[in-house]
């Protein structure tokens, strides 16, 4: 019997093990399925990384760095090329690798921070034959950056995604032409900075509202056909255009990626594809704690570590047998916000959130019971954009309901 | 000199290669691609059929039924999984109800067992996610499925392992005939003498007939695309479920695949060009609105892949298996139910070149069955542990979405029929398949491939040659 199993080496469990020990949990284990620990920061050689919590501009290889050296520090443990297969709602791990063979692990508590994977190009059901120089945008960055070999010289993207617009730049970087990145959406999924410096600073062309509707090409890829579409996203005949390439590149939405969850009977939260869970990101199973992009997907690695560590926190609360009961209050919100992580509250906490849609002179409040105690005023808020509101004690207390209300002037 | 060659390794190539391995006979497959069954047999429906549908008499009909008999031993031998999962055609009227009767009589006719009609409860009990507006159906208990690409392999490979050879990118592009001997040219100057020739070709079995001279008949490609589904979605259907078959053909299917996906299709347009695998919007547009009519609550937001295959139609309405010259056997125009036939069809071909004069000696020590390449994805966890405690590969899992690890695949490049590609890979193990479709794994792939090779990473395709992944090194390097 273990204390604590961290599922995941990446941004999120490393934070979220290092909490735990730093809350005065010894007996941890990290389970990483990769050869080293980092998660996708080890591909991510950008810079951007750290801004808010260590005040500098990091690559991600670097941000993981810090990290894992407070791993080894601590001399918490880990296993390496060794991946999960299941877990039960009683905590009892099945992993595997190469020199344990298949083993099982019992835990008192368990972190799930296993990230996130891309949609992949066979969820979109677009149109053509099936040739190579077909990637999604990570895969790409992974050949790109750690194998260190290039995909094609032409080169079409679709989706506005930010692993989409970072690899824009690489990809040009590298020799390649980016003819364009189309984004289905009137507005990029991705962050602005990233637009700006991925594209505007190479002249890149963002076609919004525009997708790929044909593939091209028996072997290789040879171009794609691409379209504007109307306001249901339907595509315009007349707009289709050709466009000559030999790599198309996808960036087109992340997935939490919780099978592992399921497996545990997590429940998951529709919208998010993640679990749902309180503020003390504590799921729907005792015990089990959630964080990172496999509880929502982020923006920003900065957040992954600030929720991690409640995770991280909580699970070694959890373990001393002084973790409050779970939250059972929900929080409501107005279709306008997408949907909030925690998705229960009883207690003091940053509710973080996504909008439906791209709002100017945004109201935020917040009801409790009814009555509004809190509001706050954005200029902008966009879905590619996580926010934030703090609820504070005054806020939560003797609460039954609460609500997040926007109202915006559009 | 080959006592036979084949041309084609698709499901009849390959299971007539198998079945004539059981002789003391030098076979060569000759395949125009870099792999085994990348033709019809690559994208089809995956089911055997029960034998209802041909027309009484057809060759369709008694090779369907006497295949589709052999199918459930065939697939045991050769380790290739097999669910005798039974099919339902629905009906949503009294016209179809009607339509129904003519087949279980046809059904009778043909000699399919077990053959009823249902209805109301009963029907619901056999389906329960059946749509509320179908009416009756027509259960064939015997309807199985199966995966048409695992057959071919392990058919193939078994042929192999008894010492018939494969040729891969070996378009034959002449026929010679010269003293009692084919001598077969490839379009890039190889060539190969064989006593008797087998033309398995699929879609271009016309063009190989007529350079023996025979014109007789002609095959075109009919498009049948495909949408499949998470295997989260397997169990929404129990039996494949047809619709009741009208002038428009059988219409979309929706069934249950032997790895526990969801399959829907196939469309049935006619077309010109060989080669044009494209998948249509007016395609997914269609599957997407009759599979929704067959069954409730498809979640087609749970699409992993989509896919087009080449139906290879004769023009004569039936299978045509016949020999236009001595020792030249055709085995051309075989679509639906070729794949639940194939196994009859072997036997057949086999017993046509025995009647031209092949000498068919059993072999002592002919090896009947292929240890199953998803043995150790299906074996306990006690078992697995044997495995890896002898090769520590069966402990590392490469793709996650559908646990294979990397013990698994590199057997798929050392197995015969061993992989060459990232979708030679994808189909012996099903890594790459699930849901991210090989987004993680396949860079680490294409470097297994690479080591087993010998080749330069960069040389590593995705399927054959012209579908390069890598142009080169980055600058950095």
């Amino acid at each position: 019997m273990r204390e604590l199993v961290v599922i995941g080496g990446g941004p999120a469990g490393m934070s979220a093990a290092i909490a735990a020990y730093e809350s005065g949990i010894r007996d941890i284990l990290i389970i990483e399925r990769e050869e080293s620990l980092g998660g996708i920061l080890r591909q991510c050689i950008h810079n951007g990384f750290g801004l808010h919590k260590f005040g500098e501009e990091l690559t991600g290889p670097e941000y993981a760095y810090r990290y894992e050296q407070k791993v080894h520090e601590y001399g918490i443990e880990y296993k390496l090329s060794t991946t999960v297969i299941d877990i039960t709602e009683d905590k009892v791990i099945t992993a595997t690798n190469a020199s344990d063979g298949i083993f099982m692990v019992e835990a008192k508590a368990v972190v799930l921070a296993m990230g996130c994977r891309e949609r992949s190009k066979g969820a979109l059901n677009i149109a053509g034959a099936r040739p190579s120089g077909i990637y999604s945008a990570g895969t790409a960055q992974k050949y790109v950056n750690i194998k260190g070999y290039m995909l094609g010289k032409s080169v079409v993207i679709l989706g506005s995604g930010d692993i989409g617009l970072i690899m824009a730049r690489r990809m040009t970087v590298e020799g390649a032409h980016v003819k364009a990145v189309c984004e289905l959406m009137p507005y990029s999924g991705g962050l602005a900075r990233n637009i700006h410096q991925c594209l505007d600073d190479f002249d890149i062309p963002l076609k919004l509202s525009h997708t790929v509707v044909q593939l091209h090409g028996k072997e290789r890829l040879t171009g794609v056909t691409i379209a504007k579409v109307d306001d249901e996203r339907k595509p315009i005949e007349e707009t289709k255009e050709f466009i000559e390439c030999d790599t198309l590149l996808l960036s087109v939405g992340l997935i939490p990626e919780n099978e592992l969850s399921e497996k545990a009977s997590v429940k998951l939260d529709g919208i998010t594809g993640g679990a749902q869970v309180d503020q003390n990101r504590e799921t729907s199973v005792d015990g089990i704690f959630a964080c990172g992009n496999v509880l929502h997907v982020h923006d920003l690695v900065d957040y992954v570590s600030d929720e991690a560590e409640i995770a991280g926190r909580s699970a070694a609360s959890y373990i001393k047998g002084e973790l409050a009961k779970k939250a059972e209050i929900k929080i409501t919100r107005d279709e306008k916000i997408r949907y909030t992580v925690p998705q229960y509250i009883t207690d003091e906490a940053d509710v973080y959130f996504r909008t439906a849609d791209v709002y100017k002179n945004v109201t935020l409040t917040v009801y409790k019971d009814g009555k509004a105690v809190y509001s706050k005023k954005k200029l902008k808020t966009a879905p590619g954009e996580m926010e934030k509101i703090h609820l504070d004690k005054s806020v939560i207390e003797g609460a039954e309901k609460i609500h997040i209300g926007l109202e915006c002037r559009q | 000199m080959y006592d036979v060659a084949i041309i084609g390794a698709g499901i009849i190539g390959a299971m007539t290669a198998r079945e004539l391995a059981r002789y003391e006979l030098k076979i060569c497959v000759l395949e125009k691609e870099s792999d085994v069954a990348l033709g019809a047999t690559k994208a089809n429906s995956a089911i055997v059929h029960a034998g209802f549908d041909a027309k009484e008499g057809s060759l369709k009909a008694k090779l369907n039924v006497q295949g589709a008999k052999l199918m459930e031993q065939t697939a045991r031998e050769l380790g290739v999984k097999y669910i005798k999962n039974g099919s339902l055609v629905i009906g949503f009227d009294e016209n179809d109800e009607k339509q129904l009767e003519l087949l279980l009589e046809r059904g009778k006719a043909n000699g399919t067992e077990d053959l009823e009609i249902v209805r109301g409860e009963r029907l619901k009990q056999l389906e329960p996610n059946i749509s509320d507006s179908a009416v009756c159906a027509l259960w064939a208990p015997t309807g199985a499925i199966i995966c048409p690409y695992e057959l071919a392999l392990a058919a193939m490979g078994n042929a192999m392992d008894n010492g018939a050879e494969l040729e891969t990118d070996f378009e034959v592009s002449k026929i010679k005939s010269e003293q009692g001997a084919y001598m077969l040219c490839s379009n890039d100057g190889r060539e190969i003498c064989a006593k008797f020739v087998v033309n398995a070709a699929g879609l271009y079995s016309d063009k190989v007939a007529q350079m023996i001279g025979d014109r007789s008949f002609k095959v075109h490609p009919r498009k049948g695309e495909y949408i499949l589904l998470d295997k989260k979605c397997g169990n929404l259907a129990r039996h494949t479920i047809f619709r009741t078959p009208s002038k428009m053909g059988k219409g979309i299917l929706v069934t249950p695949t032997v790895d526990g996906n969801l399959l829907l299709g196939p469309t049935s347009v006619d077309t010109e060009d060989k080669s044009d695998k494209d998948t249509t919007a007016q395609g997914f547009a269609r599957i997407i609105k009759e599979a929704a009519e067959n069954i409730k609550g498809i979640p087609f937001n749970k699409t992993i892949t989509s896919f087009c295959g080449l139906r290879a139609v004769g023009d004569t309405g039936d299978f045509i298996i016949n020999s236009p010259k001595e020792r030249f056997i055709n085995a051309a125009g075989i679509e639906s139910p070729g794949l639940s036939a194939s196994p009859a069809i072997a036997k057949l071909v086999c017993q046509m070149l025995w009647e031209q004069g092949l000498d068919l000696a059993e072999k002592s020590d002919f090896i009947k069955c292929r240890a199953p390449m998803h043995a150790f994805r299906e074996a306990s966890i006690e078992e697995k542990n044997e495995i890896i405690k002898k090769d520590r590969s069966f402990g590392k899992i490469v793709c996650r979405c559908e646990g294979i690890t990397e013990g698994e695949i590199l057997q798929a490049i050392r197995t015969n029929p061993k992989a060459r590609d990232m979708d030679g890979v994808k189909r012996r193990t099903r890594a790459q398949m699930g849901r991210c479709q090989g987004g993680f794994c396949s860079p680490y792939i294409a470097e297994l491939i690479a080591k087993e090779l010998d080749i330069p990473y960069e040389k590593v395709t995705k399927s054959g040659k012209g579908s390069y992944i890598l142009t080169g090194k980055t600058k950095g390097e």
